[in-house]
């Protein structure tokens, strides 16, 4: 009996193929372009100032909201933050990417790896939350700045406009080293990955042919390690671009993108704005790949 | 240090690389570290360093917090309940990705990674937008659904590397000594997948276990224990059971983490021998 199911289903291989594939197909189909479909269609509704209710009739007013002056200082505000957090992760993960990949092996390679991997992986809300140990006013910025006698420096950098606040666990400060910290494995990894790939030969070539070590890494090394530069900077720069849990904790009453969409859909209910202002990461990201694309990131993936 | 050096020979890493390389692993490791400090501090309220005494009575408390305990439940309940759709539709991609061509094969993996690849807002929205739009109640299903979707890719992935590195020969060989498609499944395929099923579905849980922005916008009033240690940061109440949950948390998560790692790494090396 097995044996007849068996072979029924081996002479018929499309059939095989149909079945394997429906389920995830259809789940996502469904539940993940449904969605993303009925957010594109959301965001040509509106919400009506006085019911409060969603109207679902074909507007472009939504859209037309993203230019307000306050709506287009939150789009500014948070592709600034994601390019220096992106910046601050590549000058951070280089240097440890460079060494893993060119000056270790075996077991010591293993553990550096495991050590980059496991804060990938372990919980995200755990480590936001660890900073806030770290800035807070009694925490440990303050207490090694009392130590040291720095702790006017330290109070002066918190008056300044633009980047200090109250204390550094509610500061632009505090959200961009807390941005650093949590995507900065994604901005290794990449690099890693691309450096591993460099040909032990051309290092040897180039050093053969008379160029000395900083003239091999600048034209050997750093051309062929930014792709992987660039691929980790998809992630950092799109993580930054949605992320509401740092900006909540750790900001002030400024807005960036993800905190305005979580504010828009929950207390306003509306979720025609929420879903215009999506829209914003999404068409940044589209184009930030397309000039990946450009640039050879994906042939290094 | 290793013996073997990829470097060239006689070349060392300086020391400003070397200083630079041990910062940044410092700089992601020690915030983890003050977590398990701050767990035994007895002070309540503020989180001075150093702290003034350290005590281990908050465990016990942090454990016997229903609404902690409650939270703990529905996110592993969810957890489990995403990874075992994970596995199931990975899987099927996966051996379908595999096993035949047809037309629109490049853009599954695509599509698949997407969900992980876009910020995680953007899939919070859309599927925010769904429930909206289609006055679907808040429930734990929607949440499991939500979770599910990301985390397909992990099992997608885990699953679709095996298949490339056992190749088809064992199958044939099955097949060819008479072998039905069941037992060939039962005996070759089954084995030879497990241990990359395991892989998947740990890294499928975990990532499920930690997710907190797209469950943000499926949960509804539910919260899962990342949104309940998220709730706890926004209105601290009681910062002694938050800093002992989120050392709790980074066990759970850390614990079957190396475990997956481990499960890879020994796969790569058996690999390796043949």
């Amino acid at each position: 009996m097995l044996n007849r199911i068996s072979t029924f289903f081996y002479l018929r291989p499309r059939l095989v193929l149909a079945l394997m594939l429906i389920p995830p197909l259809l789940w996502f189909l469904v539940v993940y372009i449904g969605s993303l479909m009925t957010m594109l269609l959301n965001s040509f509704f509106y919400l009506d100032g006085f019911t409060g209710k969603v109207v679902r009739e074909f507007t472009l007013k939504t859209y037309l909201k993203l230019l307000d002056p306050t709506n287009l200082q939150i789009f500014g505000r948070t592709t600034l933050m994601a390019v220096l957090v992106t910046f601050a992760c590549i000058l951070i993960a280089f240097p440890l990417s460079y060494y893993m990949a060119r000056f270790t092996s075996g077991r010591f390679k293993t553990f550096l790896y495991l050590a980059v991997t496991i804060p990938l992986w372990s919980s995200y809300v755990v480590r936001v939350y660890s900073w806030k140990l770290i800035l807070a006013k009694e925490g440990i910025i303050t207490w090694f700045a009392n130590l040291v006698h720095l702790n006017g420096l330290l109070d002066a950098y918190l008056k300044l406009p633009g980047v200090g606040g109250t204390s550094l666990s509610i500061s632009p400060t505090g959200i961009f080293i807390v941005f650093v910290y949590i995507w900065l494995p994604y901005m290794i990894i990449p690099i890693q990955t691309a450096l591993e790939r460099v040909p032990k030969s051309l290092i040897e070539a180039s050093s053969d042919l008379g160029a000395r070590p900083s003239e091999t890494f600048r034209t050997v090394i750093l051309p062929l390690a930014f792709p992987g530069v660039i691929a980790g900077s998809i992630f950092t720069f799109s993580l930054t671009l949605g992320d509401f849990i740092v900006p909540q904790l750790y900001g002030t009453s400024s807005y960036y993108i993800g905190k305005a969409v979580l504010t828009y859909q929950g207390t306003s209910g509306n979720i025609p704005l929420a879903a215009a202002f999506t829209m914003g990461p999404i068409v940044i990201m589209i184009v930030y790949l397309l000039i990946a694309k450009k640039l050879g990131a994906f042939d290094a993936l | 240090m290793p013996s073997k050096s990829p470097a060239q020979p006689g070349e060392r890493a300086s020391w400003i690389l070397k200083i630079s390389a041990i910062a940044a692993l410092l700089f992601l490791h020690i915030p983890m570290w003050l977590i398990f400090l701050y767990s035994f501090t007895t002070e309540e309220s503020a989180y001075s360093f150093p702290p003034p005494g350290l005590t281990l009575k908050w465990i016990p408390q942090a454990i016997a917090t229903p609404a902690m305990q409650d939270a703990l439940f529905l996110t592993l309940k969810v957890a489990a309940l995403a990874t075992i759709t994970a596995l199931i539709l990975g899987t099927l991609a996966a051996a379908a990705v595999y096993r035949y061509e047809f037309f629109g094969k490049e853009a599954i993996s695509f599509m698949l990674v997407l969900p992980l690849a876009l910020p995680g807002i953007v899939t919070g929205i859309a599927m925010r937008s769904a429930i909206g739009l289609m006055t679907i109640p808040f429930s734990f299903w929607t949440i499991v659904i939500g979770h599910a979707t990301f985390c397909v890719v992990v099992v997608y992935n885990n699953v679709l590397a095996r298949f490339r590195r056992t190749g088809g020969t064992m199958v044939e060989a099955s097949m060819d000594l008479g072998a039905n498609s069941f037992q060939t499944f039962l005996h070759i395929i089954l084995p030879n997948m497990a241990s990359a099923l395991l892989a998947g579905a740990i890294l499928a849980f975990s990532l499920s276990f930690d997710e907190v922005i797209v469950t943000t916008f499926t949960a509804g009033n539910q919260q899962t224990l990342p949104i309940w240690i998220f709730s706890q940061m926004l209105k601290p109440r009681n910062r002694p059971i938050t800093n002992v949950t989120a050392m709790l948390v980074v066990l759970i998560t850390a614990i079957p983490i190396l475990i997956a790692q481990r499960i890879v790494a020994s796969s790569h090396d058996t690999e390796g021998n043949k």
